[in-house]
């Protein structure tokens, strides 16, 4: 195979022609890397620039949103629209029930995935291939496919319009029992032989030794889960029908109906107050989030 | 003693299976089952129907127009997400700080509430005081219509999706090129492969189980597609963006015909399942890979 591109050309030209070629492959090279960058920029202003254009409505009168060609920085910003927003619904009792979810369903789905995943990785019984598969089969139903047979399943167990209810479907997790689970399979059996000889009870062995071996799984399992419960607007919209459990993104997304629409500027403010903590905890974490999220594509 | 170590494991499992039988399989097999009745949802009694609202549906424009539209919305976004991801994989597989600020902006809006991107992109598609017109302009385009026509409710919609997922699969590409080892590079260096051979017969092959994923995961994703049609669209303009969950939604929610919008999730359950399906045999198959 002759090679074709400039970098890798064997040839062995004489001097002038030479430093010609290497002037050339200069150029060519800086021409290269001044378009990456640009390249590059404009990625990020893909992504960025919403966020930016969010962040400027925010601060702006209506009829500041009613000019095109549109104006990036408002002339007197009006943080007021943030106390509209917030006046629009009960904000405070929504992001308490927002807190209450999202925490309660992490700390039931550490108290069930731990010891599930433990069982299934470590001890042999009879049955466990049927029970894993009901893990898997669960893995594979996606909730907005049955969100249907579930509400009138919750309705006749009167847990509509309470937290129980947008909390005990997600209890447990298959997606944590399966990361979990392949975790503890890869802890060697030395460890936990070396334990057992010394008598501790078997409960020990496996909150002191074996819980903290796969801590990092288990964060990165927790920040998936809390974010996505977080930030979940499906199960709250489909299972209340009034304030009691309602949350956060049910109270944004309810300005509009409150506002009126076009009323941007307000929209965007209600907007920053739900986007802004999350984004900010993402670049303070970045690495760590992007793991737990790229973790299920890789292992 | 020993019965207790018999127990164990199950006492151990119990809790998470109750939770699954309880608020997954139990609901498969009472969505199936509601399917084949005539239910209001207060009525006392249903009626059963057997396959009837399964004949309904099928026949029925409108269910049919969302069938298309849904098919339509995930073959898209799919291509769209999958094969733009992987150009930037390539692209942005480094590891220098600069790099690290592209991929971390590119993956911001996956950890975002959908219903903060489905507003915030309502805003930028604003027919008349959009920012997305704005930026057309600049290239010398009309302004668009965007969500408002149903010529181009559906791609707009689609754009979100892209935007929205493409940085994920963006860093699973990622994982999944560093996790081809050093020296197969090496070795295609050496022989003075050029790129594009390296790229068709060493990285795609390397990176076939990578793309399956993400093209499965996708797919699966985008059928049930929900939050960005409730806020952005409703459906609309003229039913041109209804799909299956919202139009099961709708009919189980506002029009109170719970067994014919059972049978949509049936038809919706069908659709994911045979896409798992084809994904498990794909995946035994992948071993050689490894």
């Amino acid at each position: 195979m002759k090679a074709i591109d400039i970098g890798t050309a064997p040839g062995r030209p004489l001097g002038g022609i030479r430093t010609k070629q290497a002037l050339l492959r200069k150029m060519v090279s800086f021409i290269l890397r001044l378009l990456n960058t640009a390249g590059l920029l404009l990625l990020i202003l893909i992504f960025a620039m919403p966020f930016v254009w969010m962040l400027s409505t925010s601060l702006k009168t209506l009829p500041e949103t009613m000019i095109f060609p549109p104006e990036w920085i408002p002339h007197h910003p009006v943080w007021s629209n943030y106390i509209d927003a917030w006046q629009t619904g009960p904000f405070l009792h929504y992001l308490t029930n927002s807190v209450i979810i999202s925490v309660s369903i992490l700390i039931l789905q550490m108290l069930t995935i731990i010891p599930a995943s433990y069982a299934f990785a470590r001890y042999k019984f009879i049955g466990s291939g049927f029970l894993f598969g009901v893990v898997m089969v669960t893995l594979m139903i996606p909730n907005q496919l049955i969100f249907l047979p579930v509400y009138l399943e919750l309705s006749a167990f009167k847990l509509l319009n309470t937290h129980l209810g947008l909390i005990l479907p997600f209890a447990s997790s298959a997606f944590g029992i399966f990361l979990l689970r392949q975790a503890f399979r890869q802890i060697s059996d030395e460890l936990l032989e070396a334990a057992r000889l010394d008598q501790a009870a078997e409960w020990k062995i496996i909150v002191r030794i074996m819980v903290p071996m796969v801590k990092p799984v288990l964060v990165t399992f927790a920040l998936f889960s809390f974010i996505a419960h977080w930030n979940d607007y499906f199960w709250p919209l489909v299972m209340t029908t009034n304030e009691v459990a309602r949350t956060l993104p049910i109270g944004i997304a309810k300005i509009r109906e409150v506002e009126g629409v076009g009323t941007w500027n307000i929209l965007m403010a209600g907007n920053v107050i739900l986007v802004a903590p999350i984004l900010v905890a993402f670049f303070l974490s970045q690495r760590h989030i992007i793991k737990a999220f790229v973790y299920n594509g890789v292992k | 003693m020993t019965v207790w170590h018999k127990l164990r494991p199950y006492s151990m499992v119990a809790p998470a299976i109750i939770i699954f039988s309880l608020f997954f399989i139990y609901p498969i097999f009472y969505m199936i089952y509601l399917s084949m009745f005539d239910w209001n949802f207060v009525s006392p009694t249903k009626a059963f129907v057997g396959i009837q609202n399964f004949v309904d549906l099928l026949s029925e424009p409108e269910f049919r127009q969302v069938l298309s539209n849904t098919t339509l919305y995930t073959l898209l976004t799919v291509t769209l997400t999958t094969g733009l991801s992987l150009l930037l994989a390539l692209w942005l597989n480094r590891g220098n700080f600069f790099y690290g600020i592209v991929q971390g902006a590119i993956f911001s809006p996956h950890i975002i509430s959908l219903v903060s991107i489905s507003l915030l992109w309502s805003w930028l598609m604003d027919p008349e005081y959009g920012l997305l017109n704005w930026v057309i302009g600049l290239f010398g385009f009309a302004k668009l219509q965007w969500l408002s026509h149903p010529s181009t409710s559906l791609i707009s919609l689609v754009i979100v999706a892209v935007w929205k997922g493409i940085g994920y699969n963006t860093l699973v590409f990622i994982a999944g090129l560093q996790s081809i080892p050093a020296d197969i590079y090496e070795a295609a260096s050496l022989d003075r492969s050029r790129p594009w051979t390296t790229f068709t017969k060493l990285i795609m092959p390397m990176l076939s189980p990578t793309i399956f994923f993400l093209v499965i995961i996708n797919m699966i994703g985008s059928f049930q597609v929900f939050e960005t049609i409730a806020i952005m669209t409703q459906g609309g303009p003229v039913n041109s963006t209804n799909t299956l969950v919202y139009y099961i939604y709708e009919y189980g929610f506002r029009f109170f015909k719970i067994g014919y919008a059972s049978a949509a999730g049936v038809i919706l359950l069908f659709i994911v399942g045979i896409l798992t399906i084809i994904y498990f045999k794909l995946l035994s198959n992948r071993v050689h890979y490894r």
